[in-house]
């Protein structure tokens, strides 16, 4: 297996690659070939995921594996470095999850224009890029793939989009670059101040040398880089608008995996490799994390639009991920993870549940809906799951995320105004209420009461056969984590304390 | 470090082999999970839909529930065995504790077992139990009136569409209340409280087709999460405070040795209580009980009157080193909690007079007497608090189920006294004796069940120096006296006002209503100090990392006045109730005199807080300020990115026209689509578009290498 080993990360990157040249190669007509091409491309890149699960060593979780080190571009240091630790494995095995989802629940869910085989190719491309940003160890290797997503992802919100495809595709667009833009610098700064690209060694050096001052001036591209991508207020404004027009399957892959690419890149890059840069920056990030979780749910209570309401939720729970990253300490890093993979599980199901809803009514309209506990029980009902994991109930993956990353605001590491960071902790708490609040009147709206008038001889369909395969792994996996959370804390544990243990 | 329990007390050295139920006691709340689990999947498929899967699980639940107490008990005489043999060694024993402070008495450590569920960052949570007086105790309680609300659903519930999805949440809650009950942790209990949160929900909004249905199960849910802020930090803040450990004994010694000073137990202590204002409706946050009374009747006795509603009690009793150490009991005087637990007596009380449903006038009821409880906790009467608790749940369980009985038989499904009920004493004889047997013990008349628990909490408030609580307390029995009478006359006597056919309930009914009577009359006995029973003091008072509360003689005096001004207030309001007619001057005295329509209408909007929640604070956020957010939103943070793509092709343009003549139509083609007519997203990617962010890169990149090459 020493095969398998040296070659896992290579295929569970590139092989939705392959995939996606046999997509291009099948011609357009040919929808189902399409279909099955992309599916056991999906499904074969999860098996590799699965032997990768299977054969990584828990009681070694801390440090890297399945590496690769390869010469790459020699002119500017560049190398093929990939590997897995116990930071990236959670979220390198959602991604490849999401994926396998979103191609399923697309079988027979193509927005208009449709063409499936274009759509797929995206998906397909968005996987690589995914995949890829989660086990990269060079910085220009982590750029590259950072970016791979950013295309596809433009041209589904832009092609299979709503009405205001155009604007929202742009915008995310324009957002995103201007971050990875400043980020590419502080890459590039490293690199001259440091000597290398590759992140074990730049995490190692603990910001060697650099002046103070400097830290902090690159900690603010690397901030911008991935305060866009998480979102963070006030750079958050591309993601409603992103969410709103793009198709159910776009809005899913982009909650559940393309916003970790940002939380993702702080625990990965801007914490370790500029510890004194972070310690200056993490009271603002708290602060910005603070205010994104009370504004978030703010706007939540404003909307109409059920799908907008779901966006801005992204908001608020992404600054509970943020606050626990803020803390610098293992626990909170620990809770942000934790929240990364449970908002991927909730937020993807609560999305691919107001796209069906979307789909049966033609409205996310939340005034017009209504008694979606009558017309279509089921789909109802996990509504009202995802609604309860996603406000952070005990037993469901949601709590695990949230609880833990308020707890470690009390305790900041060493250095950390306490009071600050407790006061964010108070407003954090606060942000539960709300978070309640915009839920369920949501689900009160949507799901109570009697079907409208316009919907009461309207045929509605209940949840089919392709949301159940869809859906199932992530309900079983939200009530899986919220009872026994040990599976993920299990795993990022020891990475997290052999690189911010002190 | 040093624990009150090893200064003051000395260990029994004697190891005895802990009883097999008890360190095993999470099987309970797992086989009510298991039943939730059957009935979710399998309940429709089944013959009963479900209730053949609930009831012999929850009928499980209390042999083994009853089981624990035997053994317990047995455990607790085994371990004393020696001293003098038995309950009376350990009753000499609890006394002592106080007299001699401390000396002498005896440390029974609570049965624990736990294991590491997760760990992280020098954060550890364990999953475990923790068996007690106290725990067994609420083991019996819950799964006793949990099995009775069971067996009257088949009945109550018969024709309902959703008695699957009933039965399921019944076993749901049922689980989770005790976990709650049997944790060893914070956390765990944090969960359990969540969880039990959930199916009130649930079942509040069981007939979601109704709109004030679903408002009922919101405001309860929102209202208790608001205390919920209290309950997260208050783990948070004891959690750090005890030295990081969820684990309950570990903080209640902490707490009691004033580890980390007294000011954090204070802010502890505080926000617990925050969270007990929410979950057991103490004021202010009590507003959402009696909307919760729009779930069905069975619900209304198990969730929010006998159980659920209590778990905020419960907290207060497990955690009481840390409201000993925060609130400083032990000085008397004024503390937050008594005083929010006397306020609640009063103006829960008061609201019972002016309520025309009857699950109203016993919901506002609730409230007080919880407030009877949190007041218990606050002036140091443990063991009368949870006396209480334990009392309450029978005759307010029986009160409730009594209602149910009546809407169910009697009144053609309304619970309107006024308009559809009256005179039915005669219709339905066992629900009248039944109610007014449960009535009598919530009005405190001896020896019922109500009248031993308040006056352990009277003398106990007084003989510990907190006389103006015991005077609260007796005007508090004097209006339960009163509301009380007016809700039995309204209900069943005079004339009978409704328009159906009264008769008695079926058995499955009356049974658990005739079991309920039973506890109510003989429950008191449990712990009647002047009999010489104090098996609350014995068993269920606990004798580990627990503060010297004092357990109080029985005064003579003191139930003799409460006794008396209770049998007043119910002659006064017989009077007024039944004599009416000769009673002239006194009628319409609130359409005549402004003062007491004031006060009337004053009542009749529940001192205006339902107004100033729901259109003040709720009506607030949801309003204005998340449409203020929502507008700053769009227009000044979006302001920057869209002024931006304004400007910058603006600029772009300009650039165009004065540096690259050559160009400027290839530019201008392109940025005219971006106004005009559609032309393919692709092409216009080519064009306009993309020199927009190019630019955009452009600046970014040239302002950030400028200050980068400054800072070096």
């Amino acid at each position: 297996m020493n095969w398998f080993d040296s070659w896992a990360l290579t295929l569970a990157v590139f092989l939705p690659a392959v995939g996606l040249v046999l997509v291009l190669a099948t011609p357009k007509a040919q929808e189902q070939t399409v279909k099955v091409i992309a599916l056991l491309t999906t499904l074969v890149t999860a098996g590799v995921g699965v032997g990768i699960l299977a054969r990584f060593d828990y009681n070694a979780s801390g440090r890297l594996q399945f590496v690769v080190n390869k010469e790459w571009i020699n002119v500017i240091d560049a190398r093929y470095h990939l590997g897995v630790d116990g930071i990236a494995l959670p979220m390198f095995a959602l991604s490849m999850l999401i994926t396998i989802l979103a191609v399923v629940y697309s079988w027979n869910h193509f927005p208009e224009p449709h063409n499936p085989k274009a759509f797929l190719a995206l998906i397909l491309i968005l996987e690589v890029g995914m995949n890829g940003t989660f086990v990269a160890q060079d910085l220009i290797l982590f750029f590259i793939f950072f970016e791979v997503v950013l295309l596809p992802m433009f041209f589904m919100i832009g092609v299979w989009g709503g009405p205001n495809r155009e604007y929202a595709s742009i915008k995310f667009f324009l957002f995103t670059l201007f971050g990875s833009a400043l980020m590419l610098l502080s890459f590039l700064a490293l690199y001259f101040k440091l000597g290398t690209f590759q992140i074990p060694a730049l995490a190692a050096l603990h910001g060697g040398e650099i002046a103070h001052g400097t830290q902090v001036l690159m900690f603010g591209g690397l901030f911008l880089g991935f305060a866009i991508k998480v979102p963070m207020f006030p750079f958050h404004t591309w993601l409603p608008d992103a969410h709103t027009e793009a198709p159910t399957v776009g809005s899913v892959i982009l909650a559940a995996v393309l916003l970790k690419l940002g939380t993702f890149g702080f625990v990965r890059i801007a914490l370790p490799i500029l510890p004194e840069g972070a310690e200056t920056w993490a009271p603002w990030i708290g602060l910005l994390a603070a205010i994104g979780i009370i504004y978030g749910a703010l706007a939540c209570l404003a909307q109409t639009d059920m799908k907008r309401l779901i966006a801005f939720s992204s908001v608020a729970h992404m600054g509970f991920v943020m606050l626990g990253i803020a803390t610098l300490t293992t626990f909170g890093i620990n809770a942000a993870i934790f929240g990364m993979v449970a908002h991927g599980l909730i937020t993807g199901l609560l999305f691919f549940v107001a796209g069906s809803v979307q789909h049966q009514y033609h409205t996310r309209e939340m005034s017009r809906l209504g008694g979606l506990l009558k017309s279509a029980p089921h789909m109802g009902w996990i509504l009202g799951f995802a609604a309860m994991a996603s406000l952070g109930l005990p037993g469901l993956a949601g709590f695990w995320g949230e609880f833990p990353a308020i707890l470690a605001a009390y305790d900041p590491a060493p250095g950390l105004s306490v009071t600050a960071f407790r006061t964010y902790m108070v407003i954090a708490a606060v942000g539960t209420v709300l978070a309640a609040g915009y839920l369920l009147w949501m689900y009160q709206r949507v799901a109570f009461g009697l079907p409208k008038p316009e919907f009461e001889d309207a045929h509605i369909h209940d949840v089919g056969p392709a949301e159940w395969i869809a859906w199932t792994p992530l309900i079983l996996l939200t009530v899986l984590l919220g009872v026994y959370p040990q599976i993920i804390f299990g795993v990022t544990d020891r990475a997290v304390t052999r690189i911010f243990g002190g | 470090m040093v624990t009150i329990a090893e200064t003051v007390t000395t260990e029994v050295a004697k190891v005895v082999d802990e009883p097999w139920l008890l360190s095993h006691a999470w099987i309970i709340p797992a086989l009510m999970a298991l039943s939730f689990v059957l009935i979710l999947f399998f309940g429709r498929r089944l013959p009963k839909r479900g209730a053949e899967i609930g009831i012999p699980a929850v009928v499980a639940a209390f042999v083994m529930s009853c089981v624990a107490v035997v053994q317990w008990v047995q455990h607790v005489d085994e371990l004393v065995e020696g001293e003098g043999g038995g309950g009376e060694a350990l009753r000499r024993l609890g006394r002592s504790f106080v007299a001699a402070g401390g000396e002498g008495a005896i440390s029974i450590r609570p049965i624990t077992d736990s294991f590491t569920w997760w760990s992280n960052g020098l954060v550890k949570f364990d999953i475990g139990i923790q068996i007690d007086g106290l725990a067994v105790m609420m083991l019996f309680v819950v799964t006793l009136i949990s099995m009775l609300v069971h067996i009257y659903s088949t009945a109550y519930m018969e024709h309902d569409e959703r008695y699957t999805h009933f039965y399921a949440a019944l076993s749901l809650f049922t689980a989770s209340m005790l976990v709650l009950v049997i944790a060893d942790n914070s956390l765990m209990l944090l969960s359990g409280w969540e969880l039990v949160g959930l199916c009130s929900f649930m079942l509040i909004g069981h007939w979601w087709e109704e709109k004030p249905n679903t408002n009922a199960a919101l405001k309860a849910f929102l209202t208790t999460r608001t205390g919920d802020i209290g309950l997260l930090l208050g783990v948070i803040v004891t959690f750090f405070a005890a030295g990081r450990t969820f684990n309950i004994v570990e903080i209640n010694e902490a707490a009691l040795a004033g580890k980390g000073g007294h000011t954090v137990w204070l802010i502890g202590a505080s926000l617990l209580l925050l969270g007990i204002i929410g979950k057991s409706g103490q004021f202010p946050l009590h507003t959402w009980l009696p909307d919760a009374m729009a779930g069905p009747t069975p619900v209304s006795a198990l969730i929010h009157a006998a159980t659920m509603v209590v778990a905020g009690v419960y907290l207060g009793a497990r955690m009481y080193g840390v409201f000993w150490q925060g609130f400083s009991i032990a000085d008397g005087g004024m503390n937050a909690m008594a005083i929010i637990g006397a306020i609640t007596i009063i103006v829960g009380a008061c609201l019972a007079f002016v309520q025309n449903d009857i699950k109203k006038v016993l919901a506002y009821s609730t409230i007080s007497q919880l407030g009877y409880m949190v007041l218990g906790l606050g002036v140091g009467a443990w063991v009368g608090a949870i006396f209480h608790l334990f009392t309450h749940a029978f005759f307010k369980a029986l009160l409730f189920l009594g209602a149910g009985s009546i809407s169910h038989s009697g009144s053609h499904h309304s619970f309107d006294m006024r308009k559809d009920m009256g005179g039915l004493r005669k219709f339905m004889p066992i629900t009248f004796v039944t109610f007014m047997i449960g009535s009598l013990a919530l009005a405190g008349i001896a020896p019922l069940a109500g009248f031993w628990s308040k006056d352990e909490i009277l003398a106990t408030a007084g003989q510990s120096g907190f006389h103006f609580f015991q005077i609260v307390g007796i005007i508090g029995a004097v209006l339960t006296a009163a509301y009380m009478t007016r809700c039995v006359y309204l209900t069943f006597f005079g004339e009978y006002r409704g328009h159906g056919h009264p008769h008695e309930s079926p058995k499955a009914i009356t049974v658990p209503l005739i079991v309920l009577a039973v506890f109510s009359v003989l429950a008191g006995f449990a712990n009647a100090a002047v009999l010489g029973i104090e098996k609350f003091v014995e068993y269920v008072e606990p004798r580990y990392a627990f503060p010297p509360v004092i357990i109080p003689e029985f005064e003579t005096t003191l139930a003799a006045v409460s006794v008396m001004v209770v049998l007043a207030s119910i002659g006064v309001a017989s009077a007024l109730w039944f004599r009416r007619e000769e009673l002239g001057p006194l009628r319409g005295l609130t359409e005549r005199n402004a003062l007491a329509r004031a006060g009337y209408t004053f009542l009749v909007n529940k001192y205006y807080l339902d107004d100033l929640y729901t259109d003040g604070v709720v009506a607030g956020v949801k309003g204005p300020l998340a449409r203020a957010t929502y507008w700053f939103n769009q227009n000044v943070i979006d302001a920057v990115p869209n002024g931006l793509g304004r400007i910058v092709p603006m600029l772009g343009r300009s650039l165009y026209d004065h540096v690259d003549q050559g160009t400027v139509d290839a530019a201008y083609n392109g940025l005219a689509k971006e106004t005009g007519q559609a032309g393919g997203l692709l092409r216009r990617l080519q064009s306009g578009q993309v020199q927009r962010y190019a630019l955009l890169i452009v600046f970014a990149i040239a302002i950030f290498s400028i200050a980068l090459m400054l800072a070096r």
